[in-house]
C-alpha cells in the first residue's frame, strides 16, 4: 500500500449560514486504494457532512472551502459543476445507511443498479441486466433475478443493504464512502454486510467508512480518524488508536462501550451536565433476597396476519426476574422481545400461560383488578418523545404520573422536585415539553415519570438504543445507580449484546419467539451453549482483541 | 374539500394555540389582511348601518345599470337598487348561513365521529357505514338531494349545507381519535395506572378534538361557498332579500351588459370564503409546530 | 411501545397470491359499493315518507303540479301507496334492483332512458377536467418549484387563489373575460370541442389549485429523502432525478386525491352544467330538485353516486398497484 492516495483532503471546513461555528474545521486526510479508512464521531460531530463534501453533494446552505480537494492528484470540481456527473457513481461510489429509504421504495432495486450501468457504461440493455445479476451475485444477494424485480421494502434488511453496495460498486468506482452502512442492521446481518465491504476493500477499492461504532472500526478498518467538533482530533493506525487512545473524545468514546465494562462499574464520563444524582431521602426496604419479582410461565401467543398464515410470536416463553437484580433479554428484531414486554404489562393477552408480580397472579386479573395494583410494575420505552402527550410540559407529565394508582404512602420519591433530583435533571426543565429537550434529557423524564408511581419492579424496553453512545452511557449509569439506591428489580430488554452484558445480572436469550438459552451473564458470554447464542457472541465486532 | 386540506393536520394529535402561539400568527402579513377582512364583513353583518346608508331594497328603476361611480361604489342593478348596499346587506346572511351550516355539520360529524372513534366494533360499523352513504353523494348532491326532499329555503339550504360537510369532518375525527388511542402515551398512561376514563377524557379527547377549533375556521369558509352556490342556483334565500349567491344569479342575465352586478358579490365571497381559509390554515401551522406535529 | 404485530409483513409482494388479494379487494369494495348505493336508495324511500307531506305530491313535482285524477290513481299503483311501508319498501327496492326507475310524472317520460342521455355529457366534461387540471398541476408545480422563493410564492400563491373560488364566480368571469371582451369562445357551451374549453376551465382550475398544493409539499418532502441523495451520487442530472425518481412520490397523493377530486367535479358540475347551458346530469338534478321531481332526483342521485364509487374503487387500485406500501401502519 505504498502507492500515491487515491484521495487527498486538506483543510476543508464547512459552515452553514444559520449555525455558530463550523460544522468541519479544517479536516485533512487521505486515502490510498486496498485501504479503509474510519471516520469515527458522536453525531453531531461533522462527518456525515464531511463525506457528502467530498462529492460535492454537502447539505443545502452550506459553505465548503479546502486547501485541497482531489482524486488522483486532479483537483475535484466545484459543488455545482457538471463534472461530477462523471465522477459520482463511476469514481466515487456511496453507500448511505438503511436500504429501505436510501434505495427508491417504488423502483425494483434491480432498476437502480441498472441506472449507474446506464449512466456510466456503453453497455445495452440486456448487457446491463446481466451486470446486475451479477453484482447481485458477487455480494451474496441469493436468487438474484427475482431479488432484482423487487422493491427495498420486499427484501429483508441485510439483502437490501447489500443491493445497496451492489448499486454503489457497479461502475467500479475505486473509491467508496460508506455512511453508516450497518447501523440498521441486526449483530448477525451487520457481520455479513461488513465481509462484503471487507472483500471489496482486500481486491484494491479505496474505503472511507462512517460509523459511531467502534467495534465497527475495529472489525474493518485500517486505520482510523476521530472526529469530535468538526475537528479530526486524533489519526493513525487502528489497533494503535484503539489500544492507546491519547486525545479526550477517544477515550471517551471508548469508555463509553459497555461490552467490556463489568457490571456495576460505571462507564466513564465527561465531566459537566447532567450526572449529579441524589440519594432518596428515605431509602426504601432492601427486597428480599431470591423473591420473585416477575416471572413469565410458558407463554404463548399467535397473530394472525392480515394473509392468512399465522405467526407464532411466542411459544412456550418462561423468564424468571429475582428482586433487586436485573434480567437481560436480548433479541434481534422481530424475535418477539416486544410482545414479551407488552403481555408483561398486561398491554395484551396472552394466549396461554401466565405472568407473576412479585409472586401474585398479574395476567390472570382483569383490567380493572389490575388498576389499582399498577404502580407495582413500572417501564421505559425506546421512544420516550412518543410516550409523552404532546400537550403537556415535563412538570405536568410527573404530576400526572404521581396521582396515578392508589395513594400508597410508601413511595421513595413523592415529589416532582425529588423525581427530578433522582434522575439528574436541572429544576429548570419543568416547564418545558419533552419535544425542546435532548435525547438523553427526554429518557430522564422518561425514567422519572416511571418512578414517580414507586414500583420496585420497571420493564425497560430498549430504553438506550436511541441514544448516542456517550448518551448511553449516563443513562445506564443513571439506571445502575437508581437500582442500587431504590433496591428495583429490571427486566431489561434490548438488541445489544454489549449493553445486555454491561447491565445484567442474568441473560435470557430469544430467537424466533423460543427462549433458546438462560443463564448468568457470565455463563451466557463466556461458554455459550445454544448454536444461535454462539452465532450472536461471535458476530460481534469486538473494539479489543 | 376542507377535509382534504385538513386531513393534513397530521395523524399526530395537535392543540389549540397557546397565547404565544396567537402572537405569532399576527406576525403574518396575510392573516393580517384576512383579519381585516373579517373584521370588516362582521361589521357589515351586524352593524350595516355603519358602512352604508341606503336599503337594500331600496328600488328605484330610473337608476338601474349604472356602472360603478362616487355615488354607488358598486353600481346599481336592474331594478336601480344599490349593489354595494346589498353585498353589505347579504353579509349578515351569508356569514349567518356559514356559520351555521357548519354547526350543524360538525356536531353531526361529532356524534358521527365519536362514535366510530371510541365506540365499540359495531358503533364504528354503524357510524362508518353512515359517513359512507353520505358520501356517496359528494358535495353538493347531497345537499341537492336534501332540498328535493324538504323543499328549498333558508333553513332547509342551511342545514343541507351542514350535512354535506359532516361525513368529512367525522372522517378527520374518527381517524384522529383512532390514531391518539394508539398512540404511544395513552398505553404509557394505561400503565401508569389511570383509569380508561381518566385516560379518555383527560388524554384521548383534548388531543384528538383540539383540531375542531381549525375545523371549524375552515369549514365556515367553505360552508359559505356551497351555500352561496345554493342561492346561485334559486334554491337558499328567497328574493328579494340581499343574498351573495342570488345576486349572481340574477346578475347573470345581465352579464354582457352589466358586470359588475356578477363581479362584485363573487368578490365578496371569495374574500370572506378566503379570509376563513387563510386564517385557518394559519391556526393549523401555529398548532403544528406546537406539538411538534 | 411499538406494536408487536409489525412483525408481521408490511409489504404487499406482487405475487400470483397477491394478484388474487387485489382481485378480492376489488370485490369487497364493490360489493361494499352496491351496499352503500342499495343504502341511499332506502334512505330516500324513508325520508320521503317520514317528510310531512304527501309523498304524491313529491313523486308528482311539487304541490303545484296540476295532475289528471288517473295520473293519481296510476302512481297509486305503481308505487303501491295503499299497502303497508314494508311491502311499499320491497316493491320500490325491487324496481330500482332492475334499473327501473319509473316515470317522470312531471316530465311525462320514463325516467331510465332519460338520465342515462345525459350521461354521456357530463363524464366527458368530469373526466376532460380532471386530466387537465391533474396537467396544469403538474406543469405548474414543476415550473415553480425548486427555482427559488420568488417562483415557489408565485406558484403557491396561484394555487391558494384557484382553490378558493367558487365554480358560479369563476365562470362568470371567465365568460366577461374570454366571451364578452375578448369574444374568443362562446358564452354558452354548444356541441363540438370549442364548447367544452369553458365548462372545462371551469372545473379544472379549482381542483388545479388543490392537486397543486399537494403536489408541492409531496414534491418538496421527496427532493428531502435518502433516496434522491443515493440518486445523486450516482451521477444522475437533476432532471434525472425529477423523472425518474421525485415525481412518483409527488404523485402519490394526487392520485388517491384523485377519487374525491373526481366527486368534486360532479359536485361542480351542477353549477357549471347550469351556466353554460350545457346538457347533462347535473342540469338534470337541479331542475328535478327545483320542481321536486323525485323519480328523476332518485335517479340522478343513484347513478351519480355509482359512478363516483367506480371512479374511488379505480383510483384506489391504482393507487395500491403503484405503490405497495401499507399506510398508516409501523412497518419499519
Amino acid at each position: 500500500m505504498t502507492d500515491s492516495p487515491i484521495l487527498t483532503v486538506r483543510g476543508l471546513s464547512v459552515h452553514f449560514a444559520r449555525t455558530v461555528g463550523p460544522a468541519v474545521d479544517n479536516v485533512s486526510f487521505e486515502v490510498r486504494p486496498g485501504e479503509c479508512l474510519a471516520i469515527v464521531g458522536e453525531s453531531g460531530s461533522g462527518k456525515s457532512v464531511t463525506a457528502r463534501s467530498l462529492l460535492g453533494l454537502a447539505p443545502a446552505g452550506a459553505h465548503v472551502s479546502f486547501d485541497e480537494l482531489s482524486l488522483y492528484g486532479e483537483a475535484l470540481p466545484a459543488p455545482r459543476s457538471r463534472r461530477w456527473r462523471t465522477i459520482r457513481g463511476a469514481s466515487i461510489g456511496l453507500v448511505l445507511q438503511d436500504a429501505l429509504v436510501s434505495l427508491d421504495p417504488l423502483r425494483p432495486v434491480g432498476r437502480e443498479i441498472d441506472d449507474v450501468l446506464r449512466l456510466h457504461t456503453t453497455l445495452n440493455q440486456a448487457e446491463r441486466h446481466e451486470r446486475v445479476l451479477e453484482l447481485l451475485d458477487a455480494v451474496g444477494v441469493p436468487d438474484p433475478a427475482l431479488r432484482a424485480r423487487q422493491r427495498s421494502g420486499e427484501l429483508s434488511g441485510g439483502l437490501r443493504q447489500r443491493a445497496l453496495i451492489a448499486a454503489g460498486i457497479a461502475a467500479g468506482p475505486s473509491l467508496i464512502i460508506a455512511d453508516e452502512p450497518t447501523t440498521a442492521l441486526d449483530v448477525t446481518v451487520q457481520a455479513r454486510v461488513l465481509d462484503v465491504l471487507s472483500s471489496l476493500r482486500n481486491s484494491g477499492t479505496a474505503m472511507i467508512l462512517i460509523t459511531h461504532d467502534l467495534a465497527v472500526v475495529s472489525r474493518i478498518a485500517d486505520r482510523v480518524a476521530v472526529m469530535s467538533d468538526g475537528r479530526i482530533v486524533e489519526t493513525g493506525a487502528t489497533r494503535s488508536v484503539l489500544s492507546a487512545p491519547a486525545t479526550r473524545p477517544t477515550k471517551q468514546l471508548l469508555a463509553s462501550i459497555p461490552l467490556d465494562v463489568p457490571r456495576g462499574v460505571p462507564l466513564d464520563l465527561p465531566s459537566g451536565e447532567d450526572t449529579v444524582v441524589s440519594a432518596p431521602q428515605k431509602p426504601p426496604t432492601q427486597p428480599t433476597p431470591s423473591a420473585s419479582a416477575l416471572e413469565l410461565v410458558a407463554v404463548s401467543r399467535r397473530y394472525r396476519t392480515r394473509h392468512g398464515a399465522p405467526i407464532q410470536a411466542l411459544d412456550n416463553v418462561s423468564l424468571a426476574l429475582t428482586a433487586g437484580t436485573t434480567l437481560g433479554l436480548v433479541g434481534q428484531s422481530g424475535s418477539g422481545k416486544t410482545t414479551i414486554a407488552r403481555i408483561a404489562l398486561g398491554l395484551e393477552t396472552a394466549d396461554s400461560g401466565d405472568v407473576f408480580l412479585n409472586g401474585e397472579p398479574w395476567s390472570s386479573l382483569s383490567p380493572r383488578e389490575r388498576q389499582p395494583l399498577r404502580h407495582r410494575l413500572g417501564a421505559i420505552y425506546q421512544d420516550a418523545l412518543s410516550s409523552f402527550d404532546p400537550r403537556l410540559s415535563v412538570e405536568r407529565i410527573l404530576v400526572d404520573a404521581l396521582s396515578a394508582g392508589s395513594s400508597h404512602a410508601q413511595r421513595p420519591l413523592s415529589t416532582t422536585d425529588e423525581l427530578l433530583d433522582a434522575v439528574g435533571l436541572p429544576r429548570a426543565v419543568r416547564n418545558r415539553r419533552p419535544l425542546h429537550l435532548s435525547g438523553g434529557q427526554r429518557q430522564r423524564v422518561a425514567i422519572a415519570r416511571a418512578l414517580a408511581p414507586g414500583p420496585r419492579t420497571i420493564l425497560c424496553d430498549e430504553p438506550v438504543s436511541s441514544l448516542d453512545v456517550s448518551t448511553q452511557a449516563r443513562v445506564l449509569n443513571l439506571l445502575d445507580e437508581l437500582q442500587r439506591h431504590l433496591g428495583l428489580s429490571y427486566l431489561f430488554i434490548s438488541h445489544d449484546l454489549g449493553v445486555i452484558r454491561h447491565m445484567s445480572d442474568s441473560v435470557a436469550v430469544i430467537n424466533d419467539g423460543r427462549i433458546v438459552e438462560t443463564g448468568t451473564t457470565n455463563e451466557i458470554f463466556t461458554a455459550p451453549r445454544d448454536p444461535y447464542t454462539l452465532s450472536l457472541i461471535a458476530a460481534l465486532p469486538r473494539v479489543r482483541g | 374539500m376542507t377535509e382534504i386540506l385538513a386531513g393534513r393536520l397530521s395523524h399526530a394529535p395537535g392543540a389549540a394555540p397557546g397565547v404565544r402561539g396567537w402572537r405569532r400568527i399576527l406576525s403574518n402579513a396575510g392573516v393580517i389582511i384576512a383579519l381585516g377582512i373579517l373584521a370588516l364583513i362582521l361589521t357589515a353583518a351586524l352593524a350595516p348601518q355603519l358602512i352604508t346608508s341606503a336599503q337594500p331594497d331600496a328600488v328605484s328603476p330610473a337608476e338601474a345599470f349604472q356602472t360603478p361611480s362616487g355615488t354607488h361604489f358598486f353600481g346599481t342593478d336592474e331594478s336601480g337598487r344599490d349593489v354595494y348596499t346589498r353585498v353589505v346587506f347579504g353579509a349578515g346572511n351569508s356569514l349567518l348561513i356559514g356559520i351555521a351550516a357548519t354547526v350543524v355539520g360538525l356536531g353531526l360529524a361529532l356524534v358521527l365521529g365519536l362514535l366510530g372513534g371510541l365506540g365499540s366494533r359495531l358503533g364504528d360499523f354503524v357510524s362508518t357505514r353512515i359517513v359512507e352513504v353520505m358520501f356517496a353523494l359528494p358535495g353538493l348532491l347531497l345537499a341537492l338531494v336534501f332540498i328535493a326532499i324538504t323543499g328549498p329555503g333558508v333553513v332547509t339550504s342551511t342545514v343541507a349545507v351542514g350535512l354535506s360537510t359532516a361525513p368529512g369532518y367525522a372522517r378527520i375525527i374518527r381517524s384522529q381519535l383512532r390514531s391518539v388511542r394508539n398512540a404511544g402515551y395513552v398505553e404509557a398512561a394505561t400503565v401508569l395506572g389511570h383509569s380508561r376514563l381518566r385516560i379518555t377524557l383527560q388524554h384521548i379527547l383534548p388531543g384528538a378534538l383540539a383540531p375542531i377549533f381549525v375545523l371549524g375556521t375552515l369549514g365556515v369558509g367553505q360552508a359559505i361557498v356551497w351555500a352561496s352556490s345554493l342561492g346561485f342556483l334559486g334554491l337558499g334565500v328567497a328574493p328579494p332579500a340581499a343574498e351573495w349567491g342570488a345576486m349572481l344569479s340574477s346578475g347573470r342575465t345581465y352579464i354582457d351588459v352589466a358586470w359588475w352586478l356578477t363581479v362584485f358579490p363573487g368578490l365578496a365571497i371569495v374574500a370572506t370564503a378566503g379570509s376563513f381559509t387563510v386564517l385557518g390554515r394559519a391556526l393549523n401551522a401555529r398548532a403544528r409546530q406546537e406539538v411538534g406535529g | 411501545m411499538t406494536d408487536s404485530s409489525e412483525i408481521a409483513t408490511e409489504w404487499r409482494t406482487p405475487t400470483p397470491a397477491s394478484r388474487m388479494r387485489l382481485l378480492g379487494w376489488v370485490a369487497r369494495r364493490v360489493g361494499g359499493g352496491a351496499f352503500v348505493l342499495w343504502m341511499v336508495a332506502t334512505v330516500i324511500f324513508f325520508a320521503l315518507r317520514l317528510i310531512p307531506g304527501d309523498p304524491i305530491d313529491a313523486i308528482l313535482g311539487g304541490p303545484g303540479s296540476q295532475a289528471s285524477a288517473e295520473a293519481v290513481a296510476q302512481i297509486r299503483s305503481d308505487y303501491g301507496l295503499d299497502q303497508p311501508l314494508i311491502v311499499q319498501y320491497f316493491l320500490a327496492m325491487s324496481k330500482l334492483a332492475v334499473a327501473d326507475f319509473g316515470t317522470s310524472y312531471a316530465l311525462k317520460v320514463a325516467v331510465a332512458p332519460y338520465v342515462l342521455t345525459q350521461l354521456w355529457s357530463t363524464l366527458v366534461l368530469t373526466i376532460a377536467s380532471l386530466v387537465v387540471a391533474w396537467a396544469f398541476a403538474l406543469a405548474l408545480t414543476l415550473a415553480t418549484s425548486g427555482r427559488g422563493r420568488a417562483a415557489h410564492s408565485v406558484g403557491s400563491g396561484l394555487e391558494l387563489l384557484a382553490a378558493a373560488v367558487p365554480h358560479f364566480w369563476l365562470a362568470s368571469l371567465l365568460i366577461i373575460l374570454l366571451s364578452n371582451t375578448l369574444h374568443w369562445l362562446p358564452p354558452i357551451s354548444v356541441p363540438g370541442p370549442l364548447g367544452l374549453v369553458l365548462p372545462v376551465l371551469t372545473l379544472a382550475l379549482p381542483l388545479t389549485g388543490f392537486l397543486g398544493q399537494i403536489m408541492r409539499e409531496s414534491l418538496s418532502n421527496a427532493y428531502e429523502q435518502p433516496f434522491v441523495l443515493s440518486a445523486r451520487a450516482r451521477g444522475e442530472s437533476e432532471w434525472g432525478v425529477r423523472f425518474r425518481h421525485v415525481l412518483r412520490h409527488a404523485a402519490l397523493p394526487g392520485i388517491s386525491l384523485s377519487g374525491w377530486a373526481f366527486g368534486s367535479l360532479l359536485s361542480g358540475a351542477v353549477v357549471v352544467e347550469t351556466i353554460f347551458a350545457r346538457p347533462g346530469l347535473g342540469r338534470t338534478l337541479l331542475s328535478a330538485v327545483t320542481i321536486r321531481d323525485i323519480p328523476v332526483v332518485t335517479a340522478v342521485a343513484l347513478l351519480s353516486a355509482l359512478i363516483f364509487i367506480l371512479m374511488t374503487i379505480a383510483t384506489d387500485a391504482i393507487d395500491r398497484i403503484v405503490d405497495p406500501r401499507m399506510k398508516g401502519v409501523n412497518a419499519q
